[in-house]
């Protein structure tokens, strides 16, 4: 059947089974290949995308459990002010290296910068430990979250 | 069985081609591409460089980008030369052409054996002088002054006693029909404006937002994805297939079926996942549906108790073993080990009547051409390789497997396909890490320092398979690398036993030197708590004719603050590692727990890899060799039963996560030396390291991978 979901705000029909999980419709479907599959089960956090500003894993979504929420992908994510604050910052300490699993990282980051303006290394870990990246950035992550984080504070103050 | 009396590794082997074959490579690699020149709009004056007459300065890359920084600081070697802002070049991809783009020290197109700075550093130089120069001797032709009289700069050529300037963009047709130059001058060491400073990458801004392209990423129209499952038993052919259900999912298309595989061909993924759940598959096993892992380390004990071929055999360790001098022994294990690249095997496949189009990431486009080519009946002329961005490389891309079987599916269906496997597949499909046994001995003077040394091995010999061209003296150079040590030995003793498993093996992130550093470092180690000697005073020691190896040993541990009071289950362990013409020691501080549950709080590495092209590029390389070394030591295991793989996917072969990244600190050696690689030696130098601080804290030796924490509960005997 089809189903309508909004993706970067913009309403796409997809004519799929309900059980398709949001991750093919993206990239197969709609093409937009900026969201990368890693493991199909919700391991790696490759997939991440916004769920009404939630981090969710794509590759286990359902398409038909969407409804009217509203998706937003690391092709939009820039749109927001934090999300800009992320991509800027991952820019300016060379976070990626093969960047595979960057997508997904941002994703997260975002999500927890947009819900944490502040976070404690704690915080970082708990948020980023469902992302995983084989080539090892994870330092540089860290390091990026922090300045988002501490430019966020400086555009408040 | 022959015996062969050798001093090789893969070192020696590259400094050998460096300097025979190396310079035939070169003189081809640098020769004017006419196809590139025939457009005539832009000045192409070798396979590298291309300058249009808007000034854009396009570079192509022999070598593929997997994360390693090849794509900046191979940029980087051209930029210095040809006097370009680096930020404003654009890179691409090379296509398939072994003859234009193959390795210098290799002869083919490959990205690996942490070799490609190795390969580019003078190469490279040289294709950006040649075209300095040529752009130079075309402004000054115009002017009708001395070429002495003109420096290059930034883009452009300036006549320096009147300031007159013309852009290269200007100048690239009048330099296209000048004669290339034989003779090139390079810049010293001194005068480099760009190469040693941490120039930014030129990859991130694409890797932020979603564009960067992937093989996965590839657009062809008409395509259809196809799920595929390949017999899960070494060895093993398809029997039979009822594809009824599967053809009732939505969107499911087409059923194929290869030899060994099933491919199930839909609009997206997600049907053809779902499709391919839905098939009733039969598998004929074959002849390894028995075979194990546990059978493997039987089958292993019994080869070492044959004889190898004798690698290397400097004095007599033989004569000294049987002289009744005090020795020590001790046999260690290292197990098969998956790559688990992030971006899984994938491959778009097209077969027309002209040929094949392939749309895929892979670190060797030639193999993949002449493979495809092979397997479908035709001229490697005809098959097309547009390779992209690769999300992890580690040496499993050095395989063309998952390239080859994409072609036979789509020429099967007779439309493009893009074949994605599932991470289940990538991790029961892969070329693993071989499985080793190490047999290693020291004969001891009365102070308990080594005079002989002897190291045994047996295990599989994947150049044989994958270049047998590579090997000496019928050795795999590769697993010999780095297994005689650094250190002073008056006797030395190296045999290697190649044997197969039905498990197909590959090159995985250090190949020979990451297992081989780890046994040595780690028995050395042994040696030292014999001898009641400080691990890092025992190793000074025996560093007299290693001064390279000596100081960054040194810097590591003066660094780490070697020697410092630790707290009870807590300990500070060393390794060296040498190899691919570098050099690294790290220090290694960890925790274990009541439970045995080890937690790795800091790493301190020092690393002299030559000229460093790119420091921040190198720190990156080292961190991430540091992450992928310690993955491996903490949980890398791959079990077989049954014939097939047991472990499927993050949850039973985890990955480190960045709550479990120790601190890290990479101090880069600032050396003249021309460059070494630093792709792998973060890899091989850490779990020694680690597994030598897990001894300091426990007292307990790990001599098989990957550390479990049964073994140091409290209580527990090893």
């Amino acid at each position: 059947m089809s189903y309508a979901i909004s993706v970067n705000g913009k309403s796409h029909s997809v004519d799929v089974d309900g059980d398709t999980p949001l991750l093919w419709v993206l990239r197969d479907v709609l093409q937009m290949t900026g969201t990368k599959f890693g493991c199909g089960m919700a391991l790696c956090g490759a997939c991440t995308v916004h769920l009404d500003g939630q981090p969710i894993r794509s590759c286990s979504t359902p398409v038909e459990s969407i409804g009217k929420g509203r998706i937003t992908t690391i092709e939009a994510v820039g749109a927001s002010p934090v999300g800009k604050r992320v991509q800027q910052a991952w820019v300016a300490h060379e976070v990626p290296q093969c960047g595979y699993c960057q997508s997904g990282q941002i994703m997260s980051a975002t999500a927890l910068l947009a819900s944490n303006a502040n976070p404690s290394d704690s915080d970082i870990e708990q948020a980023m430990a469902g992302n995983i990246c084989r080539c090892g950035t994870y330092t540089r992550i860290r390091a990026a979250i922090k300045t988002a984080a501490s430019e966020g504070a400086n555009l408040k103050g | 069985m022959d015996h062969f009396n050798v001093d090789t590794s893969r070192r020696n082997f590259l400094k050998v081609s460096a300097g025979t074959a190396g310079s035939m490579v070169l003189s081809f690699w640098l020769a004017p591409v006419q196809a590139a020149v025939a457009s005539s709009t832009s000045f192409s004056p070798n396979a590298f460089i291309r300058i249009d007459r808007k000034g854009i300065v396009t570079m192509v890359m022999p070598f593929v980008e997997m994360g390693q920084g090849t794509y900046t600081a191979i940029p980087m070697l051209i930029a210095e030369e040809l006097e370009v802002d680096i930020g404003k070049v654009k890179l691409e991809h090379a296509p398939a052409n072994e003859k234009l783009y193959g390795h210098p020290l290799f002869g083919v197109q490959l990205t690996g054996a942490s070799s490609s700075m190795r390969g580019a550093w003078l190469p490279m130089r040289k294709a950006g002088a040649t075209a300095r120069m040529m752009l130079v001797a075309a402004a000054a032709d115009s002017w009708k002054v001395s070429a002495d009289s003109c420096k290059a700069a930034h883009g452009e050529v300036v006549h320096v006693p009147s300031g007159r300037k013309l852009s290269y963009g200007t100048l690239a047709s009048r330099a296209a029909s000048l004669p290339v130059p034989q003779e090139v001058k390079l810049k010293p060491n001194a005068a480099f404006k760009l190469i040693g400073t941490s120039a930014k990458r030129l990859d991130i801004a694409d890797k932020v937002n979603g564009s960067a392209k992937f093989g996965i990423d590839a657009q062809v129209p008409g395509m259809k994805i196809a799920a595929v499952a390949a017999c899960p038993v070494f060895g093993g052919k398809l029997a039979a297939v009822d594809a009824s259900q599967a053809m009732k999912v939505k969107g499911v298309r087409k059923v194929v079926k290869l030899d060994d595989a099933v491919a199930v061909i839909a609009d997206h993924n997600g049907a053809a996942r779902k499709g391919l759940a839905a098939l009733a598959i039969t598998w004929d096993d074959g002849p390894n549906a028995e075979f194990s892992t546990a059978l493997w380390e039987r089958q292993l004990e019994e080869a070492a108790a044959k004889k190898g071929l004798v690698a290397v055999n400097e004095g007599n360790f033989t004569q000294l073993a049987g002289s009744g001098a005090k020795t020590m022994q001790a046999v260690y294990f290292a197990p098969f080990l998956a790559h688990a690249t992030m971006e899984p095997m994938n491959c778009t496949a097209h077969v027309h009547k002209d040929g094949v189009e392939i749309w895929t990431g892979t670190q060797a486009p030639g193999r993949a051409q002449g493979f495809v080519a092979k397997a479908l009946g035709l001229d490697p002329a005809k098959v097309r390789i547009n390779n992209f961005l690769l999300g992890g490389g580690f040496g499993r891309r050095l395989e063309v497997d998952y390239i080859v079987q994409a072609a036979l599916i789509a020429q099967k269906a007779g439309i493009p396909v893009k074949v994605i496997w599932s991470r289940e597949e990538d991790m029961q499909h892969d070329y693993y890490r071989p499985f080793y046994r190490d047999e290693l001995a020291a004969v001891l003077d009365s102070k308990g320092t080594p005079l002989g040394f002897s190291h045994r091995f047996v295990g599989s010999a994947v150049e044989a398979r994958y270049a047998p061209a590579w090997m000496a003296n019928g050795i795999d150079t590769d697993a010999i690398d780095a297994a005689q040590s650094p250190y002073d030995f008056l006797h030395r003793y190296v045999e290697f036993g190649a044997f197969e498993s039905p498990v197909p093996t590959g090159f995985w992130r250090g190949v020979g030197p990451t297992h081989n550093t780890f046994v040595i470092e780690s028995f050395i180690d042994e040696l030292a708590a014999s001898a009641n000697a400080d691990p890092l005073a025992y190793r000074r020691a025996m560093l007299h004719k290693n001064p390279r190896a000596l100081a960054v040993l040194n810097m590591a541990a003066e660094k780490a603050g070697w020697g410092k009071k630790m707290d009870p289950g807590s300990g500070m362990g060393i390794s060296l590692a040498t190899a691919w013409e570098s050099f690294a020691a790290s220090v290694v501080e960890c925790t274990v727990d009541k439970d045995g549950q080890v937690v790795v709080k800091r790493v301190t590495t020092a690393v002299d890899c030559g000229q460093p092209i790119n420091p921040k590029g190198i720190v990156a390389q080292m961190e991430g060799g540091h992450i992928f070394g310690l993955t491996a030591a903490l949980y890398g295991k791959l079990t077989v039963e049954k014939g097939r793989v047991i472990q499927s996917n993050f949850h039973d072969y985890p990955m480190l996560r960045i709550n479990e990244v120790p601190a890290m600190e990479i101090h880069v050696v600032n050396s003249l030396e021309s460059p070494g690689g630093t792709g792998e030696i973060g890899t091989a130098v850490i779990a020694p390291a680690l597994t030598n601080a897990v001894f300091a804290a426990t007292g307990k030796r790990v001599r098989r991978l990957p550390l479990e924490a049964e073994i140091f509960k409290q209580g527990a005997t090893s």
